[in-house]
């Protein structure tokens, strides 16, 4: 958040609204468009407010909408609802089944008291390029259901985050899903990053996945990066790994070309040289993780 | 003898309360008082030229907006200088609300009252403030360059320039047969309470009088000031730190400008202002508008022989003392004669300039400038032995100061203006049992095995002395109610020590009373009005003493009344829970609830014990029932006044681990012994150290105050500040010396900072051996560390001499003669 400026911690007006229902708080967005805000957990909304930093006229809470906290596995997908928090997804043990990689990358997120009101969507509709969600929602090219009161549609990773802080959300509309492709047979997959304090956002964070053939060559990796480009960045190894065991060697190729792809820069925590550095070493790390996930994955 | 409160460690009794919601902070008062929010200067310095008020008068709720231009009486002039010093030939103190110039950005320029804090802000957004920018002074290169000055009437930007000096420096400089150089730089770092400040005033206008609460380390104070900017009589003014959550240091400072303003507008606006008018700071205000710590840099010469023995050290400083000095030049003061530690420096000169900037004013953090001192020793200390080819540790020890020397007089003058003498202390058997926590010697095959396994690993260690428990004095209260209740008060604050413990701890065992039947109020102008304030590791051996004084006095009390009840000589009598007894015949007893009633003759029984006082029950006629030399009531006060501070001390050692890819520093062991005389409340003592530690780790690896060249804070939230969390901060091993102080009645030291005082440098020195190549900067982040390797490895950076191979110990070194008297027998590895 640094950049900015600062001038209070006390939030300017707004007007405020809790819909009881989803096509109340369709109709209320609707009806607000451009100058309303979602607050699902506010953990990022409201400390934007108190340094009025963000100013939105109206607020329209969605806390009280039913329906929106289910988590489901369903056409291949794990479906998260606008209202489940970090902590319900991170202890839901069949989405944990279904797509190891939620709940590795679930833990680093924050902090346990930020975990329980957090949202996974919010996460995701806030866009910082530093969060570990959005990262995850690339590399496994999940998509986000977008809904207003005439319909919804379903926006693709790819073309979901379009720069800090901004997505191809428009106004009035509400996220009420994401959704997650749960891991094929012979995958493996990790979330390395490194924070200057234990729950911090990253300096730099690489989710990986690593898919293995029958033969347990690689047969697919890519890995999402964060923290090092506008928006969470998705970087396919496979012209490295594909028909590769995944050595030392193999390993460094493909972190070499994954920081080809970065656009790490310098900030108060770290200098650029060193998050290119970082982006190698925890790329690495990560991909070593997830091939001794797949390995597992296969002996089992 | 009821089994003896000093030295258990008896649980805290303010815990329970404040652990479960029920303490009373600032912000739990004065639910129905006005709030004031503040315009602060968005520019680091700049001519204010105008300031619009229109728009922000007409938000709903305004009571009204304060400028410069509307501030009567002493209120116009600027803040007191806190603390004068004929060295500080330069100080500058703020006004309360910015007068025409602007120095940092956060400083106050306009003050708005509104009916809550929510349109205080909103209005205080309206004010339209027009400033000219001046060029921005910022970092201590800036302001040693004097290109643009802070202040104009002090164009090279030197508020203080002090120099102490023992025996002929140069000469011994010139004389020793090795010579170093190391030029070091120590970053700003702040005290960060949770709780930042505030206060409540609230004018009576039936009384004419003043009662002000405010989250300060310093009521009574606060009290004086606030009572002469607004031109009351000390009695017409209260003051109250009610629960203090965390000071550190920066509520020591005082009046700040919102205590006097908020003070000032609650007797200014009584009538629409009934109950008062609030203001709590927050974080971001507390960030750029309260007060940093430890900026300097320093450069520093040591001459030594080939043992390691300190010849001659001459060190310059400059210290970045931010846009004022309301506190004078305390911290620069603590760091040049505090840096010597438990060593003999030999000859020593010790010169610092205290340097303007614009940015936030620099008062004493935790540690107050010890920190850098010890940094400087230690970083010399290392230099030394890694010069020498020696064992750091015994490097220290043969500078070390013997038991047999105490007390040791430094030669120079101490931040109490009194001579630097310490008075109890011994270092050897500390450092023994530091190298036996740690295992120092067991290190080298720890490293080996480490090293075998891809890891790097290294072992630090640092050593200092802490003045504590300075003057002038404190006072205590102590009375013993007619329940046997025991109500005991003193001036200084508490916040969150634990000073309601250990105090309680201190009068049960003086008066002989249940630890649950003494009750301590601390910080209440209304309870005690004479006190200096809660700093410089103080509270327990100022405070202390002082109720253990007045206890006494109290105890001599109840002797003689129960002596005359009992028909007994005073001296038969023993007090044990409460109860007088013969010694010996315990059936020939008075409660001490029964001595309190007698201790007041009283002409009517408000209750049934009374009855026992009253005119028709007691008394020899022939006497009057106050005696001429007494008074009634049993109670009494006292005061602790020392002639010069007391000295603990202290050494750490740590291991750490390097990550070899990513340049992570993990803090494997932090092992401390300390020596703060007979520890009164060990838990108490412990959770002290262990704080202090965090604190230490969090300004080595963790914290600083980022500045642009424009003077912007660019960190100014816990977001980008990393205050560490529980999970940055190791376990701390502790181990405990006891030499008594033969300066006052409890042979007691002080121990609040000690924690903090050698933590850059004991990691410093444990990075450094890790890494094989020198550290002279701190604090270090992993991305530090990174570049600094990249560096090292470009040459740019020297390497350790044990670690590069580049020679061993010389005295073994053939053809090295040890008479050589050259003193460039070792050209000075000067570093830039
Ligand atoms: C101390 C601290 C540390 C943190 N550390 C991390 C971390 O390490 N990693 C990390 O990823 N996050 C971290 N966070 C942020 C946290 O994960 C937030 O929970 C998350 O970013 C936002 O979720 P939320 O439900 O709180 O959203 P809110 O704060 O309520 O909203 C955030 C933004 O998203 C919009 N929004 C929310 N839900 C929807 C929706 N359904 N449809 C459309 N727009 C919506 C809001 O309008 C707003 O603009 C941290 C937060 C704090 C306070």
């Amino acid at each position: 958040m640094s950049g900015g400026r600062i001038t209070a911690l006390k939030p300017a007006p707004f007007g405020y609204s809790a819909p009881a229902s989803l096509a109340e708080a369709l109709a209320v967005l609707a009806e607000v468009g451009e100058h309303a805000k979602v607050l699902a957990g506010g953990q990022s909304l409201l400390p934007l407010l108190s340094m009025r930093l963000a100013a939105p006229r109206h607020l329209v809470d969605i806390n009280r909408v039913p329906g929106l906290d289910r988590v489901e596995i369903v056409d291949g997908s794990v479906r998260v609802g606008a209202l489940v928090r970090h902590t319900d997804l991170e202890r839901h043990e069949g989405a944990a089944a279904a797509q190891p990689l939620l709940r590795q990358a679930l833990r680093l997120v924050g902090h346990p008291t930020i975990r329980n009101r957090g949202t996974c969507v919010g996460s995701i509709a806030h866009a910082d390029p530093a969060a570990e969600l959005p990262g995850v929602l690339v590399v496994l090219g999940g998509r986000v259901e977008a809904s207003t009161a005439w319909g919804s549609r379903q926006v693709p990773a790819a073309e979901f985050f379009l720069s800090p802080l901004e997505t191809a959300l428009r106004p009035g509309e509400l996220a009420t899903s994401v959704s997650f492709p749960v891991a094929g047979p012979r995958t493996g997959t990790a979330f390395v990053e490194l924070s200057r304090r234990r729950g911090d956002y990253a300096l730099v964070g690489v989710a990986a996945v690593v898919e293995l053939a029958p033969d347990t060559s690689i047969s697919s990796a890519r890995v999402g990066l964060v923290s090092v480009g506008p928006t969470p960045l998705l970087v396919d190894l496979s012209e490295v790994l594909v028909g590769r065991p995944g050595g030392a060697r193999e390993l460094a190729a493909a972190a070499a070309l994954a920081l080809e792809h970065a656009e790490p820069e310098a900030d108060i925590h770290a200098s650029a040289q060193y998050r290119a550095r970082l982006v190698e070493v925890l790329t690495t790390r990560a991909l070593a993780q997830a091939l001794a996930n797949a390995s597992h994955e296969e002996a089992a | 003898m009821s089994t003896a409160m000093f030295g258990a460690p008896v649980r805290r009794h303010e815990d329970a309360r404040l652990l479960t919601g029920a303490g009373r902070y600032l912000d739990d008062l004065g639910h129905r008082a006005l709030a004031a929010a503040f315009v602060r200067s968005p520019h680091a310095h700049a001519r204010v030229s105008d300031i619009d008020v229109t728009a922000a008068a007409e938000v709903d709720g305004v009571v009204a907006i304060f400028t410069y231009e509307d501030l009567t009486g002493r209120m116009a002039e600027p803040l007191p200088l806190l603390i004068p010093h004929p060295a500080l030939h330069a100080p500058r103190t703020a006004y309360p609300l910015a007068r025409g110039e602007v120095n940092h950005v956060g400083e106050p320029v306009v003050m708005v009252v509104a009916r809550d804090r929510y349109l205080a802000e909103d209005a205080a957004a309206r004010v339209v403030v027009s400033y000219d920018p001046l060029p921005a002074v910022v970092g201590l290169p800036a302001a040693r360059s004097a290109r643009h000055a802070v202040h104009p009437d002090v164009p090279d930007n030197v508020a203080a320039h002090l120099v102490q000096a023992v025996g002929e420096v140069d000469t011994a400089i010139a004389a020793a047969p090795h010579v170093l150089e190391l030029d070091l730089e120590i970053e700003r770092s702040a005290s960060t309470p949770l709780e930042g400040k505030g206060v409540y005033a609230r004018w009576n206008s039936d009384e004419g009088s003043l009662r002000v609460y405010t989250s300060t380390q310093a009521s009574t104070s606060v009290r004086a000031a606030v009572a002469a900017k607004l031109g009351l009589p000390l009695v017409k003014v209260d003051c109250i730190a009610p629960d203090v959550g965390g000071g550190f240091g920066v509520k020591i400072v005082h009046p700040w400008p919102e205590e006097v303003l908020v003070a000032w507008a609650a007797q200014r606006l009584a009538a629409l202002a009934p109950e008062g008018i609030k203001w709590t700071e927050d974080r971001w205000e507390h960030f750029v508008s309260s007060a940093h710590e430890r900026g300097q840099l320093q450069h520093v010469r040591v001459g030594f022989d080939s043992d390691g023995r300190l010849l001659g050290l001459d060190v310059t400083i400059w210290h970045d003392n931010g846009a004022y000095t309301p506190y004078g030049i305390i911290v620069p003061i603590i760091t040049s004669t505090q840096l010597l530690g438990p060593y003999k420096p030999g000859a020593y000169r010790c010169e610092f300039f205290s340097l303007y900037t614009n940015t936030v004013i620099v008062t004493p953090y935790r540690g107050a400038g010890r920190p850098q001192g010890v940094f400087a020793m230690e970083r010399t200390m290392d230099a030394i032995a890694d010069h020498l080819g020696l064992d750091r540790a015994e490097v220290r020890a043969v500078n070390f100061i013997a038991a047999e020397e105490m007390p040791y007089d430094q030669g120079l003058i101490f931040q109490d203006g009194r001579p630097l003498i310490y008075d109890s202390g011994d270092f050897a058997a500390t450092l023994d049992k530091l190298k036996a926590l740690v295992g120092w010697s067991d290190f080298q095959a720890y490293r080996e095995q480490a090293r075998a396994a891809g890891r790097r690993v290294g072992i630090g260690l640092a050593c200092y002395v802490e003045g504590t428990g300075v003057g002038p004095y404190e006072g205590g209260h102590v009375q013993v109610e007619t329940s046997g209740k025991v109500m005991v008060a003193t001036g200084l604050t508490s916040q969150g020590q634990g000073h309601q413990t250990v105090l309680a701890q201190i009068v049960a065992d003086e008066l002989g009373v249940d630890f649950d039947d003494v009750e301590v109020t601390t910080g209440d102008t209304r309870r005690f009005g004479y006190a200096v304030g809660t700093f410089a590791s103080r509270a327990a051996v100022m405070s202390g003493n002082a109720v253990a004084l007045a206890a006494r006095k109290v105890r001599q009390k109840a002797l003689r009344i129960a002596g005359e009840a009992l028909e007994a000589d005073p001296s038969d009598l023993e007090i044990v829970s409460g109860v007088v007894r013969v010694k010996g015949a315990p059936a020939s007893a008075i409660p001490l609830s029964t001595v309190a009633v007698l201790s007041n003759p009283l002409r009517y029984a408000f209750d049934e014990a009374a009855k026992a006082a009253t005119q028709f029950a007691v008394g020899d006629t022939s006497k009057p029932p106050v005696a001429e030399d007494d008074e009634p009531g049993l109670e009494a006060r006292d005061f602790y006044s020392p002639t010069q501070s007391t000295f603990a001390n202290g050494m750490h050692a740590v291991i750490v681990e390097t990550d070899p890819d990513t340049a992570e520093v993990r803090v494997l062991r932090y092992c401390v012994v300390h020596d703060c005389g007979p520890l009164i409340n060990p838990m108490i003592v412990e959770g002290q150290v262990h704080g202090g530690v965090a604190q230490g780790v969090a300004g080595a690896l963790y914290e600083r105050m980022v500045y642009d060249d424009a003077g912007q804070l660019l960190n100014a939230s816990f977001m980008d500040f990393l205050m560490p969390y529980a999970s940055e901060i190791p376990t701390v091993e502790i181990d405990h010396l006891e030499t008594p102080s033969p300066l006052n009645p409890l042979g007691i030291k002080g121990a609040g900072e000690a924690g903090v005082i050698p933590g850059s440098a004991v990691i410093a020195s444990a990075i450094e051996d890790a890494e094989g190549f020198v550290i002279r900067r701190m604090p270090i982040s992993p991305s530090e560390l990174f570049e600094l390797r990249a560096s090292y490895a470009a040459g740019r950076v020297p390497g350790l001499r044990r670690t590069s191979g580049e020679r061993t110990d010389p005295r073994t070194r053939p053809g090295h003669s040890p008479d050589n008297d050259s003193p460039d027998n070792d050209s000075p590895d000067k570093e830039t």
